[in-house]
């Protein structure tokens, strides 16, 4: 990772002023067994690879705790499960008995290809995530930049303070604020009790399993949200009708979506912030100088200049909102009319509570090519667009 | 602390003037204007601590007071009962065993975050400094690490706990999550980005490459430490999804998956919602509580998980 050329010559300089009597003064370091003593080491050659006395050794040992760990409770988890997913198991018996029955491929066939129940739940789960990521997403990002600007103006008193509570939220654990928002968007809560001041009844949000965009189309007439009809009821892809494809996200979603924008944009802001730290002073006053509106200013200097990080913030984004979970633990379950169901927690649940460990592990997996694919998309995307200047340091 | 720490980030950072007060490129807006600017942030300010006002507020009253006035700022009879059956000071704390969640956790998250700070420092060291084979392939995987959504591995997690038959037990809760790839990741960025000058200096003055990195190394790297102590403790005390999956009995119930329980449906009788709003406060406390002390800190945690992707 760092350039060769400048460790190079060092421990041949080294074992030059070192000289001989190496052994003598280090007494307080255990010497690693079995490696050459320092007499070994040829002088004249220019530096090995290996350079130290033992490094090697003491590499393997530095980094044997993070290896175990990791292989123990990453690599090897994600091996098991990739056999366990071609089973029928209950998570009863041992899954690498005889007694596990071996299906081959058809946890995955029932999510994808089969008719039936399987599918249409996972169906309803991709639709629910997939509203969940396109309202997310642009929202926090939208949320997070509109405060960084804000918390960026040099002359605001007490931007410190705004920071400090913009940012609060997202260090907070999420099953607790999910225990405030239950509260606070009750059917006859705080924030329906506020939305009644403007004249305005709030919907009993955790219970109305209905699509906003099928209400929104309703009550401009267009569409009959409670009789469906016509083509978009009659065709179906995945085991999941048209019309339930595009009715939106229901109510009960939205929710979510509010508490996860709310918790989210402060870490957003943060990067922001760090960028827009980083324009160059000179540019933004040679721009004064020119003579710029403030929506020029915005426009035409200071979005180009935060596009690399716009764009890191909204890959980041869709890759976290794919893994909704403990938010539809606490504030919902899949209720209303799974409506908040989500492929995190359909895995989890076909697992624990249906004790169908090979599905869980199947959607597991489905929702794990989808996450990678877009991260590796990322890395690639970011690469190609920053031109290494970390590399330097 | 100011002295030492900032070694070697003053470096970088002197190039630039020391004025705290820059003046602004734009001119000031016009007083309506700014008026309303301060008062439209200060709405939007509100809109982000309100929730945290009302927890506070509503954990003082009592159930019907609490379901009839949501948003009422004044308890109309202000009381302690929440706190008192959390705490088990009252007859009434049955089902809610709040203090064997704040032992669990606070065990789990100091042991975690203990681990998790010396085992990145170790890693990090290594993959910065120290010259083995293997190491490039490494630190590809962990790089792929990082990548992997914590929420595909819920699964394939219980499966390898409960084949070792560590599931339910404290070891199944504690050892998976004491190494995270992005705080190897993040103090393998620190170390690289640290001078070798002395290190080599104590090589040449004998001293083995424990005792570098133990003696030479690790006091200069404070401030990253300091950070990866304060995401890591962060992290395990809000860990949620781990000890769901890793546990089942009450006995190892933490203040996440407690709470999560009592939430969603655990307790009879009534909403109760004074006592989870407690419960749910004294559960922010102590991450609060650092976040206050330490907001730079978490700061430069934000940024590091953003440059991690």
């Amino acid at each position: 990772m760092f350039p060769r050329t400048t460790s190079h010559p060092r421990p041949a300089a080294r074992s030059r002023a070192g000289g001989g009597p190496r052994t003598a003064d280090s007494p307080g370091t255990p010497d690693a067994p079995g490696e050459p003593g320092p007499a070994a080491a040829p002088r004249a050659k220019p530096a090995p690879r290996v350079g130290r006395r033992g490094e090697g050794i003491w590499g393997w040992l530095f980094v044997s705790p993070m290896v175990t760990i990791l292989g123990l409770f990453m690599v090897l988890p994600i091996l098991m499960a990739l056999w366990v997913s071609l089973l029928n198991w209950d998570g009863q018996s041992n899954p690498f008995s005889t007694d596990a029955q071996f299906v081959g491929l058809d946890n995955y066939r029932d999510l994808l290809t089969r008719d039936g129940l399987d599918r249409t739940l996972f169906a309803t789960s991709l639709r629910n995530n997939l509203y969940y990521v396109l309202l997310t997403v642009p929202l926090q990002t939208g949320v997070a930049l509109t405060l960084a600007l804000i918390v960026n103006q040099k002359l605001l008193r007490g931007r410190g303070a705004l920071r400090t509570a913009f940012f609060f939220p997202s260090v907070t654990s999420s099953i607790a604020v999910s225990t405030v928002f239950l509260f606070l968007f009750q059917g006859s809560g705080a924030v329906n009790t506020a939305l009644s001041w403007i004249g305005v009844k709030g919907p009993n949000w955790f219970n109305d399993p209905r699509g906003v965009l099928s209400l929104l189309l309703g009550g401009l007439g267009i569409v009959d949200p409670d009789d469906p009809s016509g083509a978009l009821a009659g065709h179906s892809f995945l085991g999941l009708s048209w019309f339930e494809w595009l009715s939106g996200p229901s109510v009960a979603m939205c929710t979510i979506i509010l508490l996860a924008v709310w918790t989210t944009s402060g870490t957003f802001m943060l990067i922001f912030l760090a960028a827009l730290q980083d324009i160059p002073r000179e540019l933004e006053e040679s721009a004064a100088i020119e003579g710029v509106s403030r929506f020029q200013m915005l426009r035409y200097v200071i979005l180009p200049a935060l596009r690399p990080v716009l764009f890191l913030v909204l890959t980041l984004g869709l890759i976290a909102t794919w893994q909704v979970f403990d938010q539809v633990y606490v504030m919902g379950q899949g209720a209303p009319g799974n409506t908040t169901l989500t492929p995190a927690f359909l895995s989890y649940a076909s697992a624990f509570d249906n004790a169908d460990f090979g599905q869980g592990m199947a959607i597991a997996f489905i929702l794990l090519a989808l996450i990678l694919t877009m991260t590796v998309l990322q890395r690639f995307l970011l690469r190609e667009r920053t031109p290494r200047p970390r590399r330097t340091r | 602390m100011k002295l030492s720490e900032n070694r070697i980030s003053e470096n970088r950072t002197r190039a630039k003037p020391r004025s705290t007060r820059v003046r602004p490129v734009l001119r000031r807006f016009p007083v309506p204007l700014r008026v309303i600017g301060y008062t439209a942030v200060a709405m939007v300010g509100l809109l982000y601590l309100m929730p945290f006002v009302i927890q506070l507020v509503t954990g003082f009253k009592t159930d019907p007071d609490a379901a009839s006035h949501p948003l009422g700022l004044i308890p109309v009879t202000p009381t302690t009962a929440a706190y008192q059956r959390l705490f088990g000071l009252s007859q009434a704390g049955d089902g809610v065993p709040f203090l064997r969640w704040l032992g669990n956790s606070t065990v789990i998250a100091v042991v975690v975050t203990a681990s998790r700070v010396l085992f990145a420092s170790m890693a990090g060291y290594a993959l910065a400094r120290l010259r083995f084979p293997g190491r490039t392939l490494l630190f590809g995987f962990l790089l792929a690490f990082m990548a992997v959504p914590p929420v595909a591995l819920l699964i394939p997690k219980f499966l390898v706990l409960n084949t070792f038959g560590l599931f339910d037990t404290y070891t199944g809760m504690i050892v998976p999550l004491m190494v995270d790839a992005a705080q190897v990741f993040i103090m393998k960025q620190f170390f690289e980005s640290i001078p070798r000058e002395v290190e080599e200096a104590a090589r040449v003055d004998g001293a083995g490459v424990f005792r570098t990195y133990w003696s030479v190394v690790l006091p200069m790297a404070r401030p990253a430490l300091i950070t990866v102590t304060i995401l890591a403790f962060q992290s395990s005390w809000n860990e949620f999804t781990h000890f769901l999956v890793s546990t089942q009995s009450s006995q190892y119930e933490t203040l996440t998956t407690g709470l999560a329980r009592m939430v969603s449906g655990g307790l009879g009788g009534g909403t109760q919602y004074p006592l989870k709003l407690a419960a749910a406060l004294l559960a922010t406390l102590p991450v609060a509580a650092l976040f206050f002390c330490f907001q730079r800190y978490f700061v430069q945690g934000a940024n590091a998980g953003a440059v991690k992707e």
